[in-house]
């Protein structure tokens, strides 16, 4: 008899994230669904907005990287008015984003994804947060942690007026400079920054690393998939945050595409499906074969080990060091290790802080130059970034005045969706045999789940550490057992 | 002495609201001494089992983010209501309906169309459209329906206590929390702000001239503003005037003009209204041809004014027509 297995983070309560799983009649899993119960419509609710609030109005999107939101914005006004940033400004734009990666991935590694690791895959799960972080690190370390944050983020506020939404950036460049005190200021924080990244990798080193049973994990094949990779790269195709081309790589590693933002249609396209409000991007090239991975499916996926897969290195010294290290670990490049986005995640966070100083060791940044004032007339803009938790597009169309009349958007949760419902079918798959469920499904499913985005960001939001609830039905319906956890 | 309960919950929200709580930083590790955190599902453990055989009225406050729109936040903010002593509306979006609030001036059925049919990246030749009952290989499977319109949390329970900003900085917070926990609160309805408008407190209001005569509005997007200058004085739309101040003027401060966060001042029910009521004023016409012309410079009147609180005003709405391609 068919059974069906709803996975219920306390999300579904508010309408953010189900996962079920169908058993067929000889008790295994025959398949999985992610469902994104929910719908915002800021394509349709921007139209008729002038396209220059759009930078303020799209970070509402997600607040948790309401950056990324704000400059993929403003560098889509770039393009629709025709115009590039003197140096200075796009100094000050790379150097907020480096800074804000710099803050993302450590909220994610400290506060919602790591303490898998940190506290333990086994610990109780009312251990596993932030609070079981501190109880083992250290009060020492937590007090680092948050001082990282703190000073980061009071960065951010001086420079782009809140740091939760900013407003900073315009067409042509940004509304507000730093002058030379605040760079003298700004520069410890950046030292700091490349310091405590650093250390952050030695502990995933001593914690994760250094226990075998960690490492197996990482690279068991429940935890692993197959897929194309999308990331930006710049001119030389090391990972690139605020800008460049977007490559795309084969399962093998082999480099299938690389575009500029312009063309992404040619190269992306979204399935829809009945039940789920979020649509899955996939490669328009290899085509949507269904939630499968491999060469012939066009599932790809993004975010930090997507970015380290498709770059030929890191753009910055210390950073490059760590990523030759991972992939020798992992046994080369491409990674398909899902878990090893963790890894990728500090790594990235190293050059974020490395390229923060590099920005602010670079005098130039106080120029008083920092707009270029638009003359062209508008009328379609796309821009790309690459959000820390993905690649992000929004593409814009205005009337001559520069109102919007139409406004696409793909998030970096929508290119992960298909790879997450992929993910949680093998873990399901890895652990229920014959009808039989172990009590580790919970965690395992989390932990798949997790590893691309604590919170879903841009889509739900609110994963987290919900302790998760499954209930396994006879085929009529009828409650037959609850896990909880 | 049991220390007090405290719940944080979100509705239809960015998340960007538990951000700002995180942005205590040191600060949230004496809250976590003072008082006990029932409910914050990002980043603790969570049970709404407990929460439901709590006795009513044992949290001491609930502070929730985000808008309604789901008939399952319904569910939950009742539940919190019954569990809580107060509940405080904190943020925009519970206070206003905020940003994703400017979905009611449109339709679900635009929204649905512009999404999966009308997309230049959606393949979608069959025209498949999210279905709240699908079957697929025989499989059954639900999605909640999305309320046609987005409601702020008062529209839904009784709240005591509103924290307006989108985020609320974090300086409010603070004094908010503190508030309740020494038992030193305004009247129930207050919102936990300073009684007056953005532009008392702007750092540019000095230059704020006593009468203005605006003769043109000008857009961003191709003029930059001096940021020593107030920006209606320079011929920007800025809702300072029709705004609450206590947001420490971060938007002023980054040289971009007020978009109305806040909510109205007091005494102002619609902050749309109270926007227009003060811009009349600014205006250089003498005649109504002239008015005209002036307002018409004015890029997204209706977008602009109700940036923030379109639910929350006296047109929800549901009345203005949207022109769309």
């Amino acid at each position: 008899m068919s059974q069906r297995i709803t996975i219920n983070p306390i999300t579904r309560l508010e309408g953010h994230g189900v996962i079920e799983i169908f058993l067929d009649d000889r008790g295994n899993v025959d398949r999985a669904f992610m469902q994104i119960p929910e719908l915002r419509g800021f394509e349709t609710f921007c139209i008729d907005r002038p396209a220059e609030e759009m930078p303020r109005i799209t970070p509402r999107i997600c607040g948790v990287c309401p950056t990324a939101h704000h400059l993929a914005s403003t560098k889509a006004l770039d393009d629709l008015w025709k115009v590039q940033p003197p140096p200075a400004a796009r100094k000050l734009r790379e150097l907020a984003y480096n800074a804000f990666y710099v803050e993302d991935h450590y909220i994610h590694f400290f506060f919602l994804g790591g303490p898998d690791f940190v506290v333990g895959p086994d610990a109780p799960a009312a251990e596993r947060n932030i609070l079981g972080v501190i109880a083992r690190v250290g009060n020492d370390i937590a007090g680092q942690v948050i001082r990282v944050r703190r000073e980061i983020r009071q960065m951010l506020e001086t420079m782009m007026g809140k740091v939760i939404h900013p407003v900073f950036g315009l067409p042509g460049g940004v509304s507000r400079g730093i002058s030379e005190e605040e760079r003298q200021q700004f520069l410890p924080t950046a030292r700091f920054a490349v310091d405590f990244a650093q250390f952050a990798l030695k502990l995933f080193d001593d914690v994760v690393l250094k226990n075998k049973k960690y490492v197996d994990l990482v690279l068991s094949q429940g935890y692993t998939n197959q897929t194309y990779y999308m990331g930006l790269v710049d001119e030389k195709n090391r990972v690139n945050f605020y800008d460049g081309q977007v490559r795309v790589v084969d399962p093998a590693g082999k480099q299938f595409a690389l575009f500029p933002a312009r063309q992404y249609t040619d190269h992306i396209a979204e399935h829809v499906e009945p039940w789920t409000y979020i649509t899955f991007p996939y490669l328009k090239k290899v085509g949507w074969k269904g939630f499968v991975d491999g060469m012939d499916s066009g599932v790809y996926r993004v975010a930090p080990l997507a970015r380290l897969n498709v770059a030929d290195g890191m753009a910055t010294p210390l950073a490059e060091e760590h990523r030759a290290k991972m992939f020798a670990t992992l046994g080369g490049k491409p990674a398909h290790a899902t878990l090893a986005y963790h890894w990728a995640r500090l790594i990235e966070a190293l050059q974020g802080a490395e390229r923060m100083l590099q920005l602010l060791e670079d005098p130039e940044i106080t120029s008083p130059e920092i707009r270029c004032l638009p003359t062209a007339t508008p009328d379609e803009g796309v821009g790309i970034i690459e959000a820390p938790r993905g690649t992000l597009i929004h593409h814009y169309w205005t009337d001559s005045n520069g109102m919007l009349t139409r406004v696409n958007l793909i998030v970096a949760t929508n290119h992960n969706a298909a790879p997450m419902a992929i993910s949680i079918e093998r873990a399901a798959k890895a652990l229920i045999h014959d009808g039989q469920v172990s009590d580790g499904l919970l965690n395992a499913v989390e932990m798949a789940f997790r590893a691309y985005d604590p919170c879903m960001a841009c889509a739900t939001h609110a994963i987290g550490h919900a302790p998760l609830e499954l209930r396994i039905r006879e085929g009529d319906g009828r409650l037959r057992q609850v896990v909880r956890r | 002495m049991a220390k007090p309960k405290v719940a944080f919950y979100w509705c239809a929200s960015c998340g960007g609201c538990e951000e700002a709580v995180v942005d205590l930083h040191e600060k949230i590790l004496d809250v976590v001494q003072a008082v006990d955190i029932v409910l914050w599902p990002v980043a603790l453990d969570f049970k709404r089992k407990d929460i439901e055989a709590m006795p009513e009225g044992s949290i001491a406050v609930s502070f929730i983010n985000g808008a309604v729109r789901l008939s399952e936040q319904l569910e939950w903010v009742r539940l919190l209501r019954q569990r809580s002593g107060l509940v405080v509306a904190f943020g925009s979006c519970a206070h206003l309906g905020g940003i994703p609030g400017l979905a009611n001036y449109t339709t679900r059925e635009r929204i649905f169309e512009n999404k999966y049919l009308k997309s230049v990246s959606v393949d979608n030749p069959e025209r498949r459209l999210p279905q709240t009952r699908s079957t697929v290989n025989g499989y059954e499977l639900h999605l909640p329906e999305v309320w046609p319109m987005v409601k702020p949390l008062d529209e839904v329970i009784d709240v005591d206590y509103y924290l307006p900003g989108c985020p609320p900085p974090v300086s409010l917070i603070a004094a908010a929390v503190g508030a309740i926990l020494s038992g030193q609160l305004p009247p129930k309805g207050s919102v936990l702000a300073p009684n007056k408008a953005l532009c008392e407190s702007c750092p540019l209001n000095e230059t704020k001239p006593e009468k203005m005569s605006i003769p043109h509005f000008k857009r961003l997007a191709t003029t930059s503003a001096d940021p020593k200058t107030c920006f209606l004085a320079q011929g920007y739309v800025c809702m300072g005037p029709a705004t609450r101040g206590g947001c420490g003027e971060r938007c002023i401060r980054g040289n971009m003009p007020c978009r109305g966060c806040f909510g109205p001042p007091p005494q102002a029910l619609d902050q749309g209204a109270k926007f227009l009521g003060s811009l009349a004023s600014l205006f250089d016409a003498r005649t109504e041809a002239d008015a005209q012309a002036v307002a018409d410079s004015i890029a997204d009147p209706t977008g602009t004014f109700y940036r923030f609180s379109l639910p929350k005003s006296l047109l929800k709405g549901r009345t203005i027509p949207q022109t769309e391609s």
